[in-house]
This record gives structure tokens, C-alpha cells and sequence, in this order.
């Protein structure tokens, strides 16, 4: 399961970034697919960029929901809200763990050989105090003369829009490349100390910062698609705290196994030597599952 | 659809709300925004 999901991860971050004519171009991709939400942190404005940012969509049309009210418009973010919904409301946080372009830079960063640190449970509220402040309220309250509110998490935190969209569009327009100033660069900070978290903590991004896995982890409990743990079976052996890329610690009770912290990589449900881990998909039986995992 | 009726009503409120979004305008409201360099995104604006 962990090389498919791999694959996945693969064919996902070439499927965000799939337009590979920007290098003779003069614009970002225009084309239809850009009406559509990519289920994971891919930045918009990336010159290579064939699907749209959920989370920068979300802050736009929360950021301008006075004007557009104030000419009839019924805009408020339903879309995208809608989008994330529908794909949590299925699977919970089965984007982060499969489909989403940082999170498996994220992966790759950790597996650089230095000295790896855990990180407190109290980290676990960032992504939600993220949610709330940064995207929520801070574009909706603070807002210009006409009302027209920022992208504050996409302005002063997201390290996918300084990688993806800042550092190429900067190295390939010099008009852009003036602009630059202490904007940039504190965000360039951001970028780096994020992905220095990365390289020591697994997953960082997502369990301290991430606003958009946030959204998802609210569905882990409630979506058609959920784990189940069977204290029967459970030997106590810990293999699937020890592998999980959250430290989540299900086998105990510390934790539940469909937390929102979950991003869902299935790597309990695959090690599990007495199959106390099992994919729950509304109606299909346990001992189907379990047939299907010794049998692939 | 026996089981899980809550998961079932979220999916469907969801369909809803993405659906609503596309007929008040959101999805080109989304693509105008995404067509277009994001200067906040990229650290500038």
C-alpha cells in the first residue's frame, strides 16, 4: 500500500503542476481547469499550475464578501467550502496523506539524515488557531476602505506560495524581482524555518501549521471512509505509533483512531502484525477488509 | 444508505454548497483570481 500511495503522491504532484509550457509562455495557465479546487496545498499562481489553491480561494472570497454583497452577490466561499466538504465528507484527511504536493515534500525532507525531534500535543491546535485567525477572521475584519479584505495566510505565512509561485516567477521576471522587499523576505524566513521543521519533525507543516488539513480533520470522524482499531487483536506491540507520521497513539487510548490530526496514510493499518487496523467503508464488513490486506 | 446518515447529509450539504457556488458565480470568480499572479501569494503585495 505505502508504493501506491507513493505513486499517488507522484501522479498528484504532477497533476497540480501538470502545465509545463510556462517557460515560453508570458502568463500563468488560463485554462478551464483552474475553476477546479486541487484537494491539497498547490499554490495558484505557480507558473505550473493547472488547478486552483483551496485554501487561497477560500481567503479570497472571504476577504471579499462585503463588496460582493454589497452588489447582490452571493459570494461567500460556498464553492470551495462545498469542494473540501465534498472530499471530506468521503475520506477526511485522505488528501493530505495521498494527494497533497507539500505534504510529500514534506516526506522527502524528513528523510534527511539528522537528529529528528517530537513535537508536543499542544502543536496539534495550530493548524486550527491558523484556520480561525488567518483565514477566517483576520480576512473578514480587517479590511480596507471599500471592504475588501487580504489573504493573510496566503500574504504572511504559506511556504507552498513562496516555493511554488514566489521563487520561480522572481528568478523569471525581472519587473517582479524589484518589487521584492521586506514582504518577501520575511516570507522567504518563513519558507526556510518551515522547511527546517520539516527536515527534524515529521510532517511539521501539516500537525503545527496547516490550515487546509485543518479543514479536513474535521471530517476524519464523520466521513463514509474511516479506520477502525479492534482492541481484541491489539498485541501492544506499538508498531503503528512508531510509524505513524503524526505520533498518534491509538493502541493505548491516548488518542482516537479517526483524530483530525490523522492525515490517513494507512502506514498502522499496513504494519499492523495482528490486523487490529481496519478500513472502514460504511458498509463493508470487517473480515472483507481483512481478506482484501492479506491477499494484495 | 443505511449506514453512516450523518456522513451521507454532510456529503450531500457539501454537493449542495459547491453547487450553489458554481450557479452565484464563485467558480469564475475563483478562476479570475487564479488566472492572474497572485501578488500576495508570492510575497509582494
Amino acid at each position: 500500500m505505502e508504493r501506491g500511495r507513493r505513486r499517488i503522491q507522484i501522479f498528484s504532484l504532477l497533476l497540480a503542476n501538470s502545465y509545463w509550457l510556462f517557460p515560453w509562455k508570458d502568463r500563468i495557465f488560463q485554462g478551464w481547469t483552474k475553476r477546479i479546487c486541487f484537494p491539497g496545498l498547490n499554490c495558484y499562481s505557480c507558473p505550473a499550475a493547472a488547478f486552483s489553491c483551496p485554501l487561497g480561494g477560500l481567503q479570497n472570497a472571504i476577504a471579499g464578501i462585503r463588496p460582493a454583497f454589497a452588489v447582490h452577490q452571493l459570494h461567500f466561499g460556498a464553492y470551495v467550502l462545498g469542494t473540501i466538504g465534498i472530499f471530506g465528507s468521503l475520506m477526511g484527511r485522505i488528501p493530505c496523506g495521498w494527494f497533497c504536493p507539500f505534504g510529500y515534500l514534506q516526506e522527502w525532507l524528513y528523510r534527511i539524515p539528522v537528529r529528528k525531534f517530537s513535537l508536543p500535543r499542544i502543536f496539534r491546535w495550530g493548524p486550527y488557531l491558523f484556520l480561525l485567525f488567518f483565514v477566517v477572521l483576520l480576512p473578514l475584519f480587517v479590511v480596507d476602505v471599500v471592504g475588501f479584505g487580504s489573504a493573510w495566510f496566503c500574504k504572511f505565512v504559506c511556504p507552498a506560495g513562496t516555493l511554488e509561485a514566489g521563487l520561480p516567477l522572481l528568478a523569471m521576471e525581472p519587473g517582479l524581482r524589484r518589487l521584492a522587499g521586506m514582504l518577501f523576505f520575511s516570507k522567504l524566513a518563513v519558507l526556510f524555518a518551515i522547511l527546517a521543521g520539516c527536515v527534524v519533525t515529521n510532517r511539521f507543516f501539516c500537525r503545527t501549521i496547516c490550515p487546509l488539513g485543518a479543514l479536513f480533520g474535521l471530517f476524519n470522524r464523520v466521513s463514509l471512509l474511516r479506520l477502525r482499531f479492534d482492541s481484541d487483536r491489539c498485541v501492544q506491540c506499538s508498531a503503528c505509533r512508531r510509524i505513524c507520521p503524526v505520533d498518534i497513539s491509538f493502541f493505548d487510548g491516548t488518542d482516537s483512531i479517526n483524530s483530525g490530526a490523522c492525515i490517513r496514510c494507512m502506514r498502522c493499518y499496513t504494519i499492523c502484525p495482528a490486523g487490529a487496523v481496519s478500513i472502514d467503508l460504511y458498509d463493508v464488513r470487517d473480515h472483507t477488509v481483512q481478506e482484501e490486506k492479506g491477499g494484495s | 444508505m443505511r449506514k453512516r446518515p450523518l456522513s451521507w447529509a454532510l456529503l450531500v450539504v457539501s454537493s449542495l454548497l459547491a453547487a450553489f457556488g458554481v450557479w452565484a458565480g464563485e467558480a469564475s470568480a475563483l478562476w479570475q483570481k487564479a488566472v492572474s499572479v497572485c501578488l500576495s501569494c508570492i510575497g509582494i503585495g
